[in-house]
């Protein structure tokens, strides 16, 4: 069990490598760079910027520089935040992220499982209809859609709700919804067909036969299979919900991770892009990993060593 | 009818095929979603065709006069608006104004003067947008007091304008058209890359199939809206550019689907039938493995347009996407987002559009994919 997480995050090394590599050189061959402006810098002053962030250099050496220092932990000065490393700067937004991404998961796990089987065992009846419904509604309307319009009917209509910022605890509410209406409608999917197929696996037929109750039969021997689809699901869908959503973020005005991708992408702002992408790529690494253990926990014909 | 049976024999296998057709739109023409919503893509489609062309408005022309201005079928001024306008115009030509009546499209403006009015006056008039061949009808003997008489420009903006004063309507329908248009190329670039890739891999399968799927996972692996964002914003924001990004990153799944497909192809009798007759590997893809991969490519095609065209609003509601005059429908709703404090109909109307497409495409896709699933016989 050990080794084989051992194993897979050092498989993970190459990975997360050729990602790096990949945006790092993207990156320097576009056109532009961090200190371009409406009114040129002055020679001089340009000529010292470079020197001090290395831009002075050739790119070989930049790029060891920068691998030798993600190495020590260091994901280097933002160029365009001054007097702010890239550190503080994520620092600062990913708390926001993760508290929003989080709670929009517990969210969607709990609505998500309850409406997928009830929709299951009522195969058919009008709740399912219900449920399927609103599953396609939230696959289809984007995200930026729905925020919008969440914040124009609660925040500008009714009055209830803020808007938008980052002020007071009711300013997750519509940012929380936003981000977890399309999980709900996934999860909500997948286990309404995986909850109907369970129902009706040889496994669950012994349980019933064995007499036990049908509330033990579906919560215990029913929904234990029927998991494994949304824990599948769950590793990239909760890595991009942990590392933020450009969309609800500049919409709501929050001061997540999300947003300085898009940000440091426009500004050239190097060594920010460099840092969301490793911040993102270290996410969905990890958290495969977390669905693999999970799924060998929980079905026992996978097994690994 | 005799003549029939005694052609057919050698073509069985087209007939049998062309049966799977029809039977899967005869299942299609029962699903009343997917038929619903075939009309509404061929309504949209036509929208996006002809509708730039048929539109009352430019969809880049600018009214400066009707800024924001609230969707409505009553057309542009209303009257009560129009009386304000026309003194202003009056004032400028340093006439009191002392009445202002509209008669249908004509205005007709009674005003005076302390000084001797100049009949050049009319230009003042005719200076505004609205107001146009502006006469004098009559002017008193001493010169200071005048009647004219100018048509009225009445506009109609049935979706209401945006912050610049151009038509949100004309707008919408240029699109509709950029929507559906970069969605049916993405997904052709993608079609052809993965089709070609995926069965290429799959035919020929051992190392070849192993080295060309392990390149696909590792594509896989990487976060690949975020490398489209990356070549978008560091490579100019054009419209050529942004079908090939979004089809580069499409196509992925497309060849894992027909490469399983090639695989179980493979085997059957009629493609060793061919490498028996000699038929070279390139003439066997062509002919019998791709046309037989069809089905499913058609209904991973058809839920692939509106992943497409989500990814492109994605984009341009982000602002990297088209570029001003020319709009999206993800440009329309960032729009409305910021403006939705005043203006309501500026996000609802382009929300709606998008909405109501991405619902017909999938509906469709759906649809087909149970018309057209074999497992569902």
């Amino acid at each position: 069990m050990l080794g084989y997480v051992v194993r897979r995050l050092l498989s993970a090394i190459p990975t997360l490598f050729l990602i790096i590599t990949l945006s790092f050189f993207l990156m320097r061959v576009a056109p532009g760079g961090p200190f371009d402006r409406e009114r040129a810098l002055e020679a001089k002053v340009l000529a010292n910027l470079n020197r001090v962030f290395h831009l002075d250099r050739p790119i070989w050496e930049q790029y060891f520089y920068y691998l030798k220092n993600l190495a020590q932990g260091d994901l280097g000065p933002s160029f365009i935040y001054r007097d702010f490393s890239v550190q503080q700067l994520l620092g600062n937004g990913l708390p926001v992220s993760i508290q929003l991404g989080a709670t929009a998961l517990v969210l969607a796990l709990l609505i998500g499982c309850t409406l997928g089987t009830i929709a299951a065992l009522r195969q058919n009846s009008w709740i399912d209809y219900a449920v399927i419904a609103t599953a396609t509604f939230g696959i289809t309307v984007p995200n930026f859609v729905v925020a919008p319009l969440l914040s124009l009917v609660f925040g500008v209509w009714l009055s209830l709700l803020p808007a938008g910022g980052w002020d007071s605890s009711n300013s997750m509410i519509l940012p929380v919804i936003t981000l977890a209406l399309p999980q709900i409608a996934v999860i909500a999917r997948l286990i309404r067909g995986s909850t109907i197929e369970a129902l009706r696996s040889d496994h669950v037929r012994t349980a019933r036969a064995y007499g036990l109750p049908q509330r033990m039969v579906v919560i215990v021997h029913a929904l234990r299979a029927a998991c494994l689809p949304v824990i599948s699901y769950l590793g990239p869908a909760a890595a991009a919900l942990l590392t933020g959503s450009v969309v609800v973020e500049t919409i709501f005005g929050l001061p997540g991770i999300g947003r300085y991708f898009v940000q440091g992408a426009l500004n050239r702002d190097y060594t920010l892009v460099m840092g969301t992408v490793v911040i993102i790529a270290v996410f969905v690494v990890v958290f495969n990993l977390i669905v693999d253990l999970l799924y060998a926990a929980l079905d026992p014909r996978v097994r690994y060593d | 009818m005799t003549d029939l049976t005694v052609a057919t024999p050698a073509p069985a296998a087209p007939m049998k095929s062309r049966s799977l057709w029809e039977t899967a739109f005869l299942r299609l023409r029962r699903n009343r979603a997917a038929m619903a919503s075939l009309v509404i893509l061929v309504i949209y489609i036509l929208a996006g065709v002809f509708g730039p062309m048929l539109a009352t408005h430019p969809y880049d022309r600018v009214y400066p006069d009707f800024v924001k201005v609230p969707a409505s079928i009553e057309p542009y001024p209303q009257l009560d608006a129009l009386v304000p306008i026309a003194e202003e115009a009056g004032r400028r030509g340093r006439l009191d104004v002392q009445s202002v009546a509209i008669e249908g499209n004509r205005m007709i403006m009674r005003a005076t003067s302390e000084r001797e009015i100049d009949p050049r006056v009319t230009r003042y008039i005719d200076r505004s947008d609205l107001f146009s061949n502006a006469q004098v009808t009559s002017l008193s003997d001493d010169k200071k007091s005048i009647e004219i008489t100018a048509d009225v420009k009445r506009l109609r903006f049935i979706a209401g304008t945006d912050a610049n004063g151009r038509d949100l309507f004309a707008r919408i329908l240029i699109s509709i058209r950029i929507s559906l248009m970069i969605g049916a190329l993405a997904t052709g670039v993608a079609l052809v890359i993965g089709v070609l890739y995926g069965a290429t891999a799959g035919f020929f399968g051992g190392r070849i199939d192993n080295l060309m799927m392990r390149f696909v996972d590792i594509l896989y692996s990487l976060p690949f809206t975020f490398f489209v964002i990356l070549l978008v914003v560091f490579f100019g924001r054009n419209v050529v550019l942004m079908f090939i990004a979004v089809g580069a990153v499409e196509w992925l799944d497309m060849s894992r689907i027909v490469r399983g497909q090639t695989i179980a192809l493979r085997r059957r009798e009629f493609v060793q039938a061919a490498e028996a007759l000699g038929v070279s590997s390139s003439g066997i893809l062509r002919r019998h493995i791709i046309p037989n991969t069809l089905g499913p490519v058609i209904i991973y095609m058809t839920l692939m347009v509106p992943k497409v065209i989500l990814l492109e609003s994605f984009l341009s509601f982000l602002g990297l996407g088209v570029q001003e005059p020319l709009t999206s429908l993800g440009v329309l709703i960032a729009e409305g987002a910021r403006n939705m404090q005043g203006a309501t109909y500026m996000l609802i109307f382009p929300a709606m559009a998008l909405t109501i497409l991405l619902f017909a495409l999938n509906f469709l896709g759906d649809g087909l994919r149970d018309a057209l699933d074999p497992k569902d016989r």
